[in-house]
């Protein structure tokens, strides 16, 4: 075999080497220290209810109804099956028309002037599945959601703060309220304003 | 959303004072993973199941032959395990990719760029994306590493026709430098809440009452060295945006981290190997400013568009915050990196151009793994010979002369990328059946294959992803502008390393130009901006400009 064979095949018996270490053993490697160190994280930050399964902390969930707090738009649906952003220019007309389209929806949602939604409730998150809002948005939605569950406002905002991110996150970043959580807080206080009825 | 000029102040802040704690002790750990004469225990059984001589001392020629054919050998793997992704382990479900797809993913991935012309979660399982895709982060990763040693050796070494051993090298930089590394950042990256399972957790039905599937797979561990390694190829679409692999702003700073740990402790590997590490200063300091500048303006680029037009807010994360992504898009684009936790194509015009100017520069502050220092030392030496002509006398770089020979492989370093990138843009934008990849109207949709060529040549792999690169066309051109993007400049580095090492070395004396200290330093700085930024101006006024104009 020539010198040009030779290194093809010293080639291909690195690359199957490298991929027994690097392709199989490391990624088994880092989930058996994943399951040690950080198991609900490594596995999803799957957040409960009632015992049951209610999604990921960390993803944003459609919601249908006026009982809920929304996300904000994304280009997928909302499903996580696959992310993307809407990936429109700045100046795109298709863009300027989506956010306009968008703070007329908000807009009547909430029963406010327009130029009082804020930004996040009329722009898709690069991932399309960003669970957080922003402050202001969510204030801007407490009115509607105590309303449709018969519950406080004050008590709405108190989970709100619950839900708003602090801390390191919040200074690095911005403050913010996860709104699946704070989703799943809300089905949690229904459930219990409903056994204090019967 | 508004950009927190306090928030950058600090991630900076934090940045600079981790890096400069850590450069030093890496770039010596680095130079003596690259000079040491011992080789470990598993090293020693890599080579022999590999058939390596690991006391071969290669020609450059043979060096490279050595690159070339791994490379080669990667790509058509690659290639081939996307076709048979349907027989193949752990597909979750899903079938043989598209060929010119296959083909333009192995291309990007072998040539450290990762550029996506698929959405991973729809494309590819994650046998392909952990046994394969991710393997080639760190291989790639170490090819770049084992280059920018052997042209440190070309300079050091006098009177000999040898740079070292290509395998050796690739192994070193694997096992010693990236394996370590990506598994103290991926179980980091786990703590913060990065995934690491074997698929999906099932469907949820959700307190509002729909239902959702939670996606899984081995993310932390691929998120880790697509980082280290300068890689940028998500294991999800939205890459570094997607919450599974970016879940918090503190995540985020860490990727950022990541991104620039390596890059930015060559210098001081550079200085150790050349024995002066006043050299290595010198360099970093260039490398530096062009950073927090580039930061700089991006940050200014964003906060002056708020409020204004569309706003800022498409494209970004409310859960991460507009700082830490005028951090991250300026970090990877100033490296080789490409992953992206802001859409691209969404941020203001004159951010957009910034990101691309970055790539433009020839990711070279401080670039990507091994590449970035070699763009750089290519630059020192054109600075050497600009510097001779100004004071007339012979150039010399470190105690070799910069002739003739050493010029004629500098400059065709220098033309490769903005040939490819403007040549490139030029053939898409002027046939319409390519064109047509990207719909956006005026100069955006222009802005979108001018980003395309930039980031493939460049070996940079974000996009603008409003294009859709899939067609056989845009399929090809890509992955010839990233092939040729990687493996010329390689091949005419190393050439430059054997002229140097063949050469006796020359004392210094008064009158030599110093290749350390302030002076040099503006002087490098200066060149790289002009014999790059300044190639591309016609064109980033074409586009982003334009549109930066428009509103």
């Amino acid at each position: 075999m020539n010198a040009y064979g030779r290194q093809l095949l010293t080639a291909l018996r690195f690359l199957i080497c490298a991929t027994l270490l690097l392709g199989l053993a490391y990624p088994v490697l880092v989930f058996g220290l994943g399951q040690l160190a950080a198991p609900a994280q490594a596995n999803g930050s799957i957040i409960t209810s009632g015992g049951q399964a209610v999604g990921s902390s960390l993803l944003a969930q459609p919601v249908a109804g006026a009982g809920w707090f929304h996300p904000r738009p994304s280009a997928v649906g909302w499903d996580p099956a696959t992310s993307s952003a809407s990936n429109l220019g700045p100046n795109q007309a298709a863009l300027v028309e989506a956010i306009a389209k968008n703070r007329a929806e908000v807009a009547a949602r909430e029963k406010v002037a327009p130029a009082e939604v804020p930004i996040d409730a009329v722009t898709a998150s690069g991932s399309g599945l960003d669970p957080d809002i922003s402050p202001a948005y969510a204030a801007l939605q407490v009115a509607r959601v105590a309303a449709a569950n018969g519950l406080s406002e004050a008590a709405v905002k108190e989970l709100v703060a619950q839900n708003t991110s602090t801390g390191v996150n919040a200074f690095l970043g911005q403050p913010s309220v996860n709104t699946t959580t704070l989703n799943a807080a809300l089905k949690a206080a229904q459930k219990s304003a409903a056994g204090l009825r019967e | 959303m508004e950009l927190n000029i306090l928030s950058l102040a600090t991630q900076l802040a934090i940045l600079i004072v981790v890096l400069a704690a850590l450069h030093q002790p890496l770039g010596h750990y680095l130079a003596i993973t690259f000079t040491s004469h011992r080789h470990l225990a598993v090293e020693r059984g890599l080579y022999r199941l590999s058939g390596i001589d690991r006391q071969a001392d290669q020609h450059w020629k043979v060096y490279l032959r050595s690159l070339l054919a791994f490379s080669v050998v990667s790509i058509l793997v690659l290639f081939l395990a996307q076709l048979l992704q349907g027989v193949l382990p752990f597909n979750e479900g899903l079938d043989t990719v598209d060929p010119w797809v296959a083909m333009n993913t192995a291309v990007s991935f072998v040539t450290n760029t990762n550029w996506q012309t698929y959405a991973p979660e729809t494309t590819l399982g994650f046998g392909i994306q952990m046994m394969l895709l991710a393997v080639q982060n760190f291989l790639s990763a170490a090819v770049g590493l084992a280059v920018v040693a052997a042209l440190i050796r070309g300079l050091v070494r006098a009177q000999t026709n040898n740079l070292g051993n290509f395998w050796v090298d690739l192994t070193r930089g694997t096992l010693r430098v990236l394996l370590p590394m990506a598994i103290v950042g991926a179980v980091v990256l786990v703590v913060t809440g990065v995934i690491q399972n074997w698929g999906g957790t099932g469907i949820h039905t959700l307190a509002t009452g729909a239902q959702q599937t939670v996606p899984g797979g081995p993310v932390a561990s691929q998120e880790a060295i697509k980082l280290l390694g300068t890689n940028g190829g998500g294991y999800f679409n939205a890459n570094s945006a997607h919450p599974f692999e970016n879940p918090t702003a503190f995540s985020s700073l860490f990727e950022v981290f990541l991104i620039l740990v390596i890059p930015f402790s060559l210098p001081a590997m550079y200085g150790r190997m050349v024995g002066d590490k006043r050299q290595g200063y010198t360099v970093l300091t260039v490398m530096v400013a062009f950073w927090l500048i580039s930061t700089s303006l991006m940050a200014w680029a964003i906060a002056a568009f708020s409020g204004s037009g569309t706003s800022v807010g498409e494209g970004f994360e409310q859960r991460l915050g507009v700082a830490p992504s005028a951090l991250f898009a300026t970090a990877t684009t100033l490296t080789s990196t490409g992953a992206v936790n802001v859409a691209h194509d969404s941020l203001p015009p004159l951010a957009g151009g910034l990101a691309m100017l970055n790539m433009m520069l020839g990711e070279i502050a401080p670039g990507g793994v091994g590449s970035g220092l070699y763009g750089m030392l290519v630059l020192a030496v054109v600075a050497v010979f600009i510097g001779g002509l100004m004071v007339g006398r012979t150039p010399e770089f470190l105690g070799k002369k910069i002739g003739a020979p050493q010029m004629k492989l500098v400059a065709l370093y220098i033309l490769v990328t903005p040939t490819l990138v403007l040549l490139g843009t030029a053939i898409t934008v002027a046939t319409p059946a390519l064109a047509a990849a990207a719909p956006a109207e005026g100069p955006h949709g222009f802005s979108e294959i001018l980003y395309a060529f930039t980031s493939t040549a460049n070996n940079n792999g974000s996009a603008f992803g409003g294009i859709t690169s899939s067609g056989p066309g845009m399929a090809t051109l890509l992955a010839l502008a990233m092939l040729l993007g990687r493996f010329l400049p390689i091949a005419l580095v190393l050439a430059l390393a054997g002229s140097l090492a063949k050469q006796r070395k020359i004392p210094a004396t008064t009158g030599t130009l110093a290749t350390h200290g302030p002076l040099f330093a503006v002087l490098l700085g200066g060149i790289s901006l002009i014999l790059t930024a300044l190639t591309y101006f016609p064109a980033l006024a074409l586009g982003p400009a334009a549109e930066g104009l428009l509103k």
